[in-house]
């Protein structure tokens, strides 16, 4: 009887239920619009002719197809040369940080380790206290010499604190018994860390190693402070330049050997952006799922 | 291998006790020593630095050379005009960034989680997510599109018989500019700690409610939002925190030098930038640097404390 009703209940859907769900399925397809305008932007601005761009502005839709700014961006050196500093700083960035990441967290994550506290802290400080801007900066360019070396893009935004409590508390969920066994098998930190604690934290090393190359990918403020040649000249950076309409364009006109009046300026930033954002976009759906478990365990744990 | 065998003495002390301790996890102690080295240069080295805030500073004469002067930078620091504006900027910009994306991310997240159709929400949560991954750098280049003075808002006002705003010329709309890129960059992403906290809640009270008769509404409003309070206070405690750091990031890639926009978007961050590298008065910079830690540490100490009291499991430390 009882499971009846109960039953009955579940099926039977009221009018404001239904209401409710319209409105939200409406109100999610709006934000979702909102939230891909600026990409449609990106993509009609990229393929659209100079000349409509500089006459009606940026569009949503496609008024005459052209390729010219792709054409440019392959015939010019500046773009795929800042597209190969980029790589190289993900790359091996996110290796370098890894490396680090994973040998400081994983003896923070073992209790055995008695001053485990004392790095701990020292780790946490840093994000509470920090010398600024100026000693930063006189750190990089004058006691390091660091100014326009492609490793300034690297060294400084090597290790994030953040990302090495992130590990700590991925490691730490890995069962002590598979450790234990192996030291009593005589093996040592080093062999046990490799073999046997990070083939099992894979996600957690996905999730992690995804936060750092995308900071490596989208970071021009290191660029911006340490970078004069261009040369050396990370893609994100290459943007800001771009969208001040500054030197950069003018650099492009140089190296393709056109007048800079005759350059496809705006359709040319639209496309260097869409070079820029497109593998992010591209490998998105597939390591989404990533992200969104290591952010829950990074709030859940902090 | 013989000493990891020996039961640890629990109460050695002294030299030998902390070289027992190292010989034993050696290996443990060596894998954390390239990372400690490096928060040692690139974290702590830079304290030294601090000095220059009462130090004028001398190119030639470098960092230990420059001569003291007291207190003397942060007083040309208080005395500058307008910094009282920069101030106010950090704070009220960032309130109104913590207000507008706590509310859209938690009505988002309730939203989301309503939804039946699960490859609808699957793809429209994918699509909400995204915008967070693009850098400022990209959206500062976008945004021109929109509110550039043929952009898409100009080409919308035109056809709505308005008359066209010059938005880099308007610094009031700045503010409002920055709280929708941010709900366009944040709030779709803030959304994830929401929705994995409601999916975590105890379905049998829904099913309870629901045979008494209660609409989805009423359950949103009677169960999921009381049930999600104590995360939507952790969270904006939180964020608190952090109220005297500005968004450099966003801001200054959005107006980077714009003197005219400067009134109403430059906060302490893009503050201590301009003294570096347009002012040049490097000691001026290290010292509102060097306030601005203070404050943000002991904003950011007690705010910590409080989330602790309210809810041990949340809290930093």
């Amino acid at each position: 009887m009882k499971e009846k009703v109960f039953r009955s209940n579940r099926i039977k859907t009221p009018t404001s239920d239904r209401i409710l769900q319209i409105v939200i399925v409406l109100v999610i397809t709006l934000f979702c619009v909102f939230c891909l305008l600026p990409f449609v932007v990106v993509i009609t601005g990229a393929f659209e002719r100079e000349l409509n761009l500089k006459r009606f502005g940026y569009a949503l839709y496609i008024r005459e197809f052209s390729t010219s700014a792709f054409e440019l961006i392959l015939k010019d050196q500046q773009i795929p040369n800042s597209y190969k500093v980029t790589i190289f700083t993900t790359v091996v960035g996110t290796l370098l940080s890894m490396l680090f990441t994973i040998t400081a967290a994983y003896p923070l994550s073992l209790k055995k380790v008695k001053y485990r506290n004392i790095v701990n802290f020292m780790i946490y400080f840093t994000m509470l206290f920090g010398g600024g801007l100026v000693p930063t900066y006189l750190l990089i360019s004058q006691t390091l010499g660091l100014k326009d070396n492609i490793w300034v893009l690297i060294w400084p935004v090597m290790c994030s604190a953040w990302n090495i409590f992130l590990m700590r508390n991925f490691f730490s969920g890995v069962p002590k018994e598979l450790s234990e066994s192996a030291y009593i098998d005589g093996a040592n930190d080093f062999t046990i860390l490799f073999k046997i604690v990070l083939p099992v934290s894979v996600p957690g090393i996905a999730t992690i190693s995804l936060f750092y190359a995308l900071g490596y990918w989208n970071q021009w403020y290191n660029a911006m402070l340490y970078i004069n040649d261009y040369s050396k000249m990370p893609l994100q950076y290459l943007i800001m330049d771009l969208a001040r309409s500054g030197d950069a364009l003018r650099e492009i006109a140089q190296y393709t050997g056109q007048s800079l009046n005759n350059m496809p300026g705006l359709s040319l930033k639209m496309a260097t952006t869409l070079v820029t954002i497109g593998p992010i976009v591209l490998l998105y759906p597939f390591v989404q799922r990533y992200f969104t478990s290591g952010l829950t365990v990074g709030a859940v744990k902090g | 291998m013989t000493a990891r065998t020996l039961p640890a003495k629990k109460n050695q002390t002294g030299i030998r006790g902390v070289i027992r301790e190292l010989l034993m996890n050696k290996h443990l102690y060596l894998m954390m020593l390239p990372t400690v080295i490096w928060f040692v240069i690139f974290c702590y080295f830079p304290l030294y630095g601090i000095t220059l805030a009462f130090k004028k500073y001398d190119f030639a004469l470098g960092i230990a050379g420059s001569p003291f002067v007291g207190f003397e930078n942060f007083k040309f620091l208080f005395a500058y005009d307008g910094i009282g504006r920069v101030f106010f900027n950090t704070i009220y910009l960032n309130v109104l960034f913590i207000l507008s994306t706590t509310v859209i991310s938690v009505v988002l997240a309730i939203m989301f989680s309503e939804i039946k159709n699960k490859t609808f929400k699957r793809v429209t949560q994918s699509i909400a997510i995204l915008p967070h991954f693009v850098s400022w750098a990209v959206v500062s280049l976008v945004l021109q599109a929109f509110v550039g003075t043929t952009g898409l808002l100009n080409q919308a006002f035109k056809a709505l018989g308005m008359s066209r705003v010059s938005f880099y010329n308007e610094p009031e709309l700045w503010p409002w500019i920055f709280v929708v890129l941010r709900i366009w960059q944040g709030c779709g992403f803030g959304t994830v700690t929401y929705i994995a906290a409601i999916t975590g809640f105890d379905t049998s009270m829904y099913e309870a409610a629901r045979v008494d008769g209660a609409t989805r509404f009423q359950q949103i409003r009677h169960i999921t939002l009381p049930l999600l309070k104590p995360t939507i206070v952790i969270l904006t405690i939180m964020s608190v925190g952090n109220i005297f750091r500005g968004d450099f990031g966003m801001i200054y890639a959005m107006v980077r030098d714009t003197a005219k926009l400067l009134p109403t978007t430059d906060v302490i961050d893009t503050f201590v930038y301009r003294a570096l590298r347009q002012m040049n008065n490097l000691g001026m910079s290290t010292a509102t640097s060097l306030f601005q830690s203070v404050v943000g540490c002991i904003l950011v100490v007690s705010v910590n404390a409080l989330a602790k009291k309210l809810d041990p499991d949340t809290a930093l430390f």
